[in-house]
């Protein structure tokens, strides 16, 4: 078993665990693990920058997020905890079976997928297809960025109280 | 190829997860596992066809776009936290329109 086949296979295990843990704390502890992961087989596929990305932002910040999240919320007593448990142990129940069933139905049919797909843009350095090819794609990221910060200011905007 | 089997998996994980989670936190957590399979499949696909810089340029792109929806989610379901005192979607029953 090659060492690829054992992170893609942590990668699996570390969302369904995500998914399926009755926690929304430890569902946000997973997210980063699957993160985590996410980064070493970027890394593996030597893109660092993009990894750095990853490994940074949705390992570091969302998990933080999630975190803020929760604790802002009104949190389940223990009875609801359980009874919310069963209910969910039920829904989920399949979810495992699936993954399994899809992944060995996959790996039996042994797909051969096309990767000879013509790119518009060509370039050895990502600073130079960023800054030169994909200038576009940086004012998209920009205005994304405002709107992110004008919308949590609104969202957070103390409403007035009439009366 | 091993990477597409487990692009897979990963999406029909998320893809689950939004369809059979009652709690709106749950619910973001499943589209996160959903971007994480896109941004996965957006590397292997720049590695297996030799663009690699056009991937990783598209993969930062993806992160900025996926924390400031995030944001804004998690912003919109703490309204609905104040507004309703739950996070159920079953419970959501005040939205107009």
């Amino acid at each position: 078993m090659s060492l690829d086949l054992l992170i893609y296979l942590a990668l699996t295990i570390a969302a369904l665990w995500t998914v399926m843990t009755r926690s929304l704390l430890r569902s946000a502890i997973g997210l980063a693990l699957v993160s985590a992961i996410l980064t070493i087989i970027i890394f593996r596929l030597n893109a660092p920058l993009a990894g750095v990305f990853e490994l940074s932002v949705c390992a570091g910040l969302i998990p933080v997020l999630f975190v803020s999240v929760v604790s802002l919320t009104q949190p389940y007593t223990h009875q609801e905890i359980i009874e919310r448990m069963k209910s969910m142990f039920t829904r989920f129940r399949f979810l495992p079976l699936i993954v399994i069933a899809v992944g060995l139905a996959l790996g039996l049919l042994s797909l051969k997928p096309e990767t000879s797909l013509p790119l518009p843009a060509d370039g050895k350095d990502v600073r130079f297809v960023l800054w030169h090819l994909r200038r576009f794609d940086l004012l998209g990221q920009m205005i994304v960025l405002l709107t992110g910060v004008f919308g949590v200011v609104i969202l957070f905007k103390e409403r007035k109280k009439s009366g | 190829m091993v990477s597409a089997i487990f692009i897979t998996l990963l999406f029909i994980t998320g893809i689950y997860c939004i369809m059979a989670s009652y709690n709106l936190v749950r619910v973001l957590i499943g589209v996160e596992i959903l971007i994480k399979a896109v941004t996965l499949m957006i590397i292997v696909v720049g590695s297996a066809c030799g663009r690699l810089a056009l991937a990783q340029s598209l993969v930062i792109t993806l992160i900025v776009v996926e924390v400031v929806v995030i944001t804004v989610a998690v912003g919109v379901v703490l309204g609905i936290h104040t507004h309703n005192n739950s996070l159920d979607v079953r419970k959501v029953r005040r939205l107009k329109g």
